[in-house]
């Protein structure tokens, strides 16, 4: 820790920056027409809504299984797709491998541009290109933990050791070699936890995914909304909610474990 | 690097991937990928390489630039309800600031885990139940999805964080508000600019898919074109979509960059 990490270093530049932001709060205030008073006044309408929705309807839950498990196996197909071809691209995405700016900045480019298409509207445009069916929410799921893990990938590349890599090129090892034996080894156990990430990130995603018909769970919770079934969405969303934390405990103790 | 060591134990976690990763992706119905036409894909291919320039601005108030500005108004003011309500979130949540307490923390986690489990979808559908539809529900539903998120990942840094200087003011006398003030505030600051500045990105992504369900923004209309098939529509609201969060990403590594 340094003086220029304490509070009182610079301290006119950080009223500056704190009245920018309070500044931009303002603005999209103003824009978004928020009105806090709003939600206080029609508390009412929530009370309604969570009334029906304390009721889950247990009964539904055998309906619900089969769409879950579809889900799982979608996310979890996605995930590896996903990640197959996010660890090469990720590797040409660094300087640290490519010794090359203008590939590192193309394939950076291309990944922006991937991760900038909300996994929704990727899941739109792909139900409209390829059609409506589970097959179309594992690509949507593919190509956004493409978009997701690479950048991590490239990422902790940029932090690891360089004494490994200059020891590799200093006894004459080519690009390949060095990202297989130098690089690979240091960011393996990262990757692997960043898959885990990435699959919690996709269970959560792909319970929606069906909404614009991207097969799994969604489904069953678009025709449910739509329909009112308060007690069968809620029902739904409990079901989401104890996968969810499933596999968020079952990933975290594996990614606690690979550290 | 003992790879003899544990290679029993490699092969096993091995193959029990592997088996976990066949029987899911044997159990999807490819049946959709049949129906799946290169000439339909080539038609959507062709309307998306021409942009419809004419929507980008038309002084309407429903073009281009000013759903997308207020795309980002949802995304800024969700983020930043969050952010702020995140902080509190997170120190309740830190079990190395309940030192002793076991159940405070765990509440305040199990909080966060809940907010989280919720899809940004479900929250704009309930918030434009409550507020009506309008950009002020998805800004109600980015907020109270991203406290939870924020919630966790504040706790998380909180726990890991370097506990030497918060140490050192202990044994000088600090008090619990001092050495948090003094010690973990300016420790935690970037990491937790980083995070929001994150999630402020996630949220510009998350506020265009929102007017799915009525919650403001760009969202809407990319979905009626989509569903219009107007790939010209469509194009120039992706192209759209994608040039704003890629500008906000490019701004928000800026500030990274200055935070380190």
């Amino acid at each position: 820790m340094k003086i220029k990490d304490t509070v009182h270093y610079d301290w006119y530049k950080k009223v500056l920056i704190f009245l920018v932001i309070l500044a931009g709060i303002v603005a999209s205030a103003v824009v978004t027409e928020a009105d806090f008073l709003e939600v206080m006044q029609n508390r009412k309408q929530m009370y309604l809504f969570l009334e029906k929705f304390m009721k889950p309807d247990f009964a539904y839950i055998p309906k619900i299984l089969g769409p879950m498990m579809m889900t799982l196996k979608m996310s979890v197909t996605g995930t590896v797709l996903g990640v197959l071809f996010a660890v090469p691209i990720a590797f040409l995405a660094t300087e640290v491998v490519t010794s090359n700016k203008a590939v590192t900045f193309v394939v950076r480019f291309i990944l922006d541009v991937v991760r900038t298409i909300p996994n929704l509207l990727l899941a739109a445009l792909m139900v409209a290109i390829v059609g409506i069916g589970e097959f179309t929410g594992v690509l949507t799921i593919a190509v956004f933990t493409f978009g997701l893990v690479s950048q991590l990938i490239y990422e902790s590349i940029e932090t690891i050791d360089f004494g490994p890599i200059e020891a590799a090129q200093a006894v004459g090892a080519n690009k390949i070699q060095t990202a297989v034996w130098a690089v690979w080894p240091q960011v393996m156990s990262q990757i692997a936890g960043y898959t885990f990430y990435a699959l919690e990130i996709n269970v959560r995603a792909s319970t929606v995914l069906g909404y614009v018909g991207a097969g799994g769970i969604g489904v069953m919770l678009n025709s449910s909304l739509a329909l009112l079934q308060y007690g069968r969405v809620s029902i739904i969303i409990l079901v989401i909610l104890g996968v969810v934390a499933v596999v968020d405990f079952v990933s975290e103790t594996i990614r606690r474990k690979l550290r | 690097m003992t790879r003899s060591k544990g290679s029993m134990k490699r092969i096993l976690v091995g193959a029990l991937t592997a088996a976990v990763i066949i029987y899911c992706a044997a159990g999807i119905d490819y049946s959709g990928a049949a129906s799946f036409s290169p000439k339909l894909a080539l038609d959507v291919f062709q309307g998306l390489l021409k942009p419809e320039w004419g929507y980008f601005y038309d002084g309407s108030g429903e073009d281009l630039i000013s759903l997308l500005l207020l795309t980002i108004g949802i995304a800024f003011l969700g983020t930043a309800i969050a952010t702020v309500l995140a902080i509190p979130l997170a120190l309740v949540s830190a079990a190395n600031l309940w030192k002793g307490h076991t159940l405070v923390p765990r509440i305040g986690k199990l909080v966060c885990n809940v907010l989280r489990a919720f899809p940004e979808l479900v929250y704009a559908i309930i918030f434009v139940k409550i507020v009506g539809p309008g950009p002020f529900a998805g800004v109600m539903a980015i907020g109270v999805h991203q406290i939870g998120m924020l919630g966790k990942l504040y706790t998380e840094e909180m726990e890991a964080m370097d506990e030497g200087p918060v140490e050192a003011m202990m044994a000088v006398g600090a008090n619990f508000w001092q050495s948090l003030f003094f010690a973990r505030v300016p420790q935690l600051m970037p990491i937790y600019t980083t995070l929001s500045l994150n999630h402020f990105e996630i949220a510009v992504r998350s506020a265009s898919t929102l007017g799915l369900v009525g919650a403001g923004g760009i969202g809407a209309p990319l979905i009626f074109a989509i569903q219009a098939r107007g790939w010209a529509k469509v194009s120039i609201i992706l192209l759209g979509v994608i040039v704003t969060v890629f500008l906000i990403d490019m701004l928000a590594g800026v500030i990274r960059k200055k935070l380190r």
